[in-house]
Order: structure tokens, then C-alpha cells, then sequence
């Protein structure tokens, strides 16, 4: 089975990074033979609608399984679509997060866990005294 | 005349400015309009306390897909410019809060498988207060299309002898929406590292936007000289300055605006108009001679 895992760096040795849409690399794991290719993310810096282009994008590269931290509502509408499962809450080192779900360690989420723009790092939401907002709409 | 009051520091006192400028000018008899364009946080109602008489929705138009007659060709999403179409298995996905209603998927779709739907993204408020003519957009809770709700605001405003828009902080969409066709921009800064900082944004985007400029340092007795050293380096006029005065806070902590709870901060208002006008009108003239010098 193919599938694919947000994470910090692009080998298995890499930590699984929890925001989707922003994660630095995604992996594209074969599970039977654990061979990787692994895709810099082109969306970490987008200024709004990085869930759903990095939704996209793993969508055409046929996986039928994605392993993360935490997907919004956007990327999961595109994931629902594609008919692609999503397991949130996935943390730690790539290669022990594929062999838990090898193992069978982790249930498919049917809704988002979090709100949009929860990976944007605080931009656009502190605003008020000291700090003008700067997202770009 | 129509003059926006913004900041490229928020929390700098643009309210509190617009509040009390547009208040002393309808005092003087005035035909004055307040447009709190601060869409997402408008606040000059917690101090001019307008009744509000009249109510509209601000709409957008987004795309609806026609699943009939799409092909799932994925032109739309590669043409959108702001990510708020997803193609996925020949099946069009709209994330309409992105959607900046460009119209684009429409104009490329080569099956002309798109409607336009009208979508409420807020409403304007319109009402009187103490002599002044108020406006304020109110963009709907989830909401991203701020300039769409400012357009609406500015739009309900008529020719009256003096707007005042109150707009965003920062130097954004949403900011360049409200200030844009202002015929002069007052910059409200403070005398802080930060607030030179965001003045120094603010300068840039007004020079870019070829608009009259001066600038109000608020709390002027405080932190240091840098932002008068840098007004003077660059010839930008202070037109007022108003102290770190306890009794101002106070009121504003009580919804008051300053002419009101001290009537002698009146004068200082009505000093920093006759010099916006002053410029204003001395910035004509010179655009008038150039005009006549170059034969144009």
C-alpha cells in the first residue's frame, strides 16, 4: 500500500510533523517494501489554501492512506473526495509511525481534529495592541 | 475632502483620532461623515453611540459548478489564483471563504460550466450620532474578504463636505481598500522603536499610493525622539500630538471620546484639521503648477 506521512525532514529517520498543510516534506511510503520518495512541500510558505494544494498534490500521487498530527477541514473536504483516509494525532520518528500503522495502531479520523488556519503560526490572529495583522487577503 | 485616518502599528489611537476629529468638525457645523472601515474589529461606535437606522448585506459573488456539464478538466483550479478550487477525481471542489470573487474560473472554463452566486459576507450600518453622519461594515465571523465589506462602506457614504475614514491597522489589502481614494492620509503612530517601525511601513505604502500624507504622534511624551528625527529627515509634517494623558485613558476605558470628557483637547483637534487642510490645499495648488509649468 502506498501511502503518505507529513513530516519534518525527507528521510524515515525524520520526526512526523503535526501541522499537514505546512509540513516541510511528505513522504510517499510503499509499506510492503518501505521504499520512499520523498517531495518538499512547495506550500509551507502560501499565504492561505496550503491544506488544500497539499491535499491535491498527495491525491495525484495515488496514496490511499495520509499520517500526520493534525488536518484541517479544507485538506480533509479534498481527502474525503479523493476517498483518501486520514490518521491524525501521528507523532515521533517516520519510520516507527509507519510500522504502527502497519501494525494496525491507528483508526481512520471522519472529521478534521482542527480549525482551519491552525497551522499559520499565529499570523493574522494576534492582532490588536503592538501588532497590526499582515495576512493578506 | 476625504481623509483616512491609518496606522501600520495597531493600538495607536486611529479611533480615538477619527472619533474626536469628525465629532469637533460637525460641533463647528460641519457636514461630517465617519466611516469606521475597520472592518473586523470596528469600534468608533463604542464612542459615538450612533442609532442605528438603516441595515444592508455586503455580498460577493462565488462560483458554483455546473456538474452536468463540467469535464473535471482542472483549468478552473490551476487558474485560481487564490487556491479556493481543488480538482479531485474530475470533481470540482469550491472552498468558497478563499474565494476572492475574480471571476476567473468562470472566464476560463472552456465548457462554461460555472454560475456566479451571490454569498453575504457582512453588513453595513448607517445611523446618526451627535451631528455625524456614521457608517461601519461589520464582516461576518469566519470571514476573509475584509476589502469587499470596506468597498460597501465607502460606497454608502455620499458627497458629503468631509469623510473621515477610520481604517484597519497594518499595510494590507484591507488597508490600501480603505485608504485608497482618500485625498489625504493621516498617520497615527507613537513615539516607540515598534511604533517608528510600522510608521516607516505605513510612509512607504501612502508614498506608493501617490496620496498627501502628515503624521499624529499619540502618547508623545513618551519612549523617544526617533519618529520626530525620522518626520524630519524625510519632510513629513507632524500635524498633532497628543499626551500621554491619564484622564484620556480613563475616559476611553469609559466609551467617552476626549472632546467630550476634556473639552480642552478640543482646540488641539481643531489646529490638527486647519493644518490637514493647509497642506492639503497647499499640495493642490503645487500639483496645479506643475500642471501649468508642463502645459498639461
Amino acid at each position: 500500500m502506498r501511502i503518505a506521512v507529513t513530516t519534518t525532514g525527507p528521510s524515515l529517520d525524520d520526526q512526523v510533523e503535526a501541522r499537514f498543510g505546512r509540513a516541510p516534506y511528505y513522504l510517499f511510503v510503499d509499506t510492503e517494501t518501505m521504499e520512499v520518495e520523498a517531495v518538499q512541500n512547495p506550500n509551507v510558505a502560501a499565504g492561505g489554501g496550503a491544506g488544500i494544494q497539499s491535499a491535491q498534490m498527495i491525491s495525484d500521487h495515488g496514496v490511499q492512506q495520509v499520517l500526520t498530527g493534525n488536518c484541517g477541514p479544507n485538506a480533509f473536504q479534498v481527502f474525503s473526495a479523493a476517498g483518501i483516509q486520514v490518521k491524525v494525532g501521528v507523532s515521533g520518528i517516520a519510520r516507527q509511525a509507519v510500522e504502527q500503522f502497519k501494525a494496525g495502531a491507528f483508526t481512520a479520523t471522519n472529521q478534521p481534529n482542527v480549525a482551519d488556519h491552525h497551522g499559520m503560526g499565529g499570523v493574522g490572529q494576534g492582532r490588536g495592541m503592538g501588532m497590526g495583522r499582515n495576512r493578506r487577503s | 475632502m476625504r481623509l483616512a485616518i491609518a496606522s501600520g502599528k495597531g493600538g495607536t489611537g486611529k479611533t480615538t483620532i477619527a472619533a474626536n476629529l469628525a465629532l469637533t468638525l460637525a460641533g463647528k457645523g460641519k457636514t461630517v461623515q465617519l466611516l469606521d472601515c475597520d472592518v473586523e474589529e470596528p469600534n468608533c461606535h463604542i464612542f459615538l453611540k450612533p442609532e442605528i437606522e438603516k441595515a444592508a448585506p455586503v455580498t460577493v459573488l462565488i462560483p458554483e459548478v455546473i456538474e452536468e456539464t463540467c469535464t473535471g478538466c482542472g483549468i478552473c483550479a490551476d487558474v485560481c489564483e487564490f487556491k479556493a478550487i481543488a480538482v479531485i477525481k474530475g470533481k470540482v471542489l469550491i472552498f468558497r471563504e478563499l474565494c476572492h470573487s475574480c471571476g476567473a474560473c468562470k472566464l476560463f472554463c472552456p465548457e462554461d460550466a460555472f454560475l456566479e452566486v451571490p454569498r453575504e459576507v457582512g453588513i453595513i450600518e448607517e445611523g446618526k450620532a451627535n451631528g455625524v453622519r456614521f457608517i461601519h461594515g461589520l464582516l461576518n465571523i469566519g470571514e476573509l474578504m475584509s476589502p469587499a465589506v470596506i468597498h460597501g462602506v465607502k460606497e454608502a457614504a455620499d458627497e458629503a463636505d468631509i469623510a473621515i475614514l477610520d481604517s484597519p491597522p497594518g499595510t494590507s489589502c484591507p488597508v490600501i481598500a480603505a485608504v485608497k481614494d482618500a485625498d489625504f492620509v493621516l498617520l497615527v503612530t507613537e513615539p516607540t522603536p515598534f511604533g517608528l517601525n510600522d510608521l516607516e511601513l505605513a510612509v512607504g505604502m501612502v508614498r506608493k499610493l501617490d496620496i498627501p500624507f502628515a503624521v499624529a504622534i499619540n502618547r508623545s511624551d513618551i519612549g523617544n525622539e526617533d519618529v520626530k528625527e525620522y518626520c524630519g529627515r524625510e519632510g513629513i509634517e507632524i500635524v498633532l500630538e497628543i499626551p500621554n494623558d491619564r484622564r484620556i485613558a480613563e475616559a476611553y476605558s469609559r466609551g467617552e471620546v476626549v472632546i467630550h470628557a476634556l473639552p480642552e483637547y478640543q482646540k488641539t483637534f481643531e489646529t490638527c484639521w486647519t493644518k490637514i487642510t493647509g497642506l492639503h490645499e497647499n499640495g493642490l495648488q503645487a500639483k496645479q503648477q506643475v500642471k501649468t509649468a508642463t502645459g498639461r
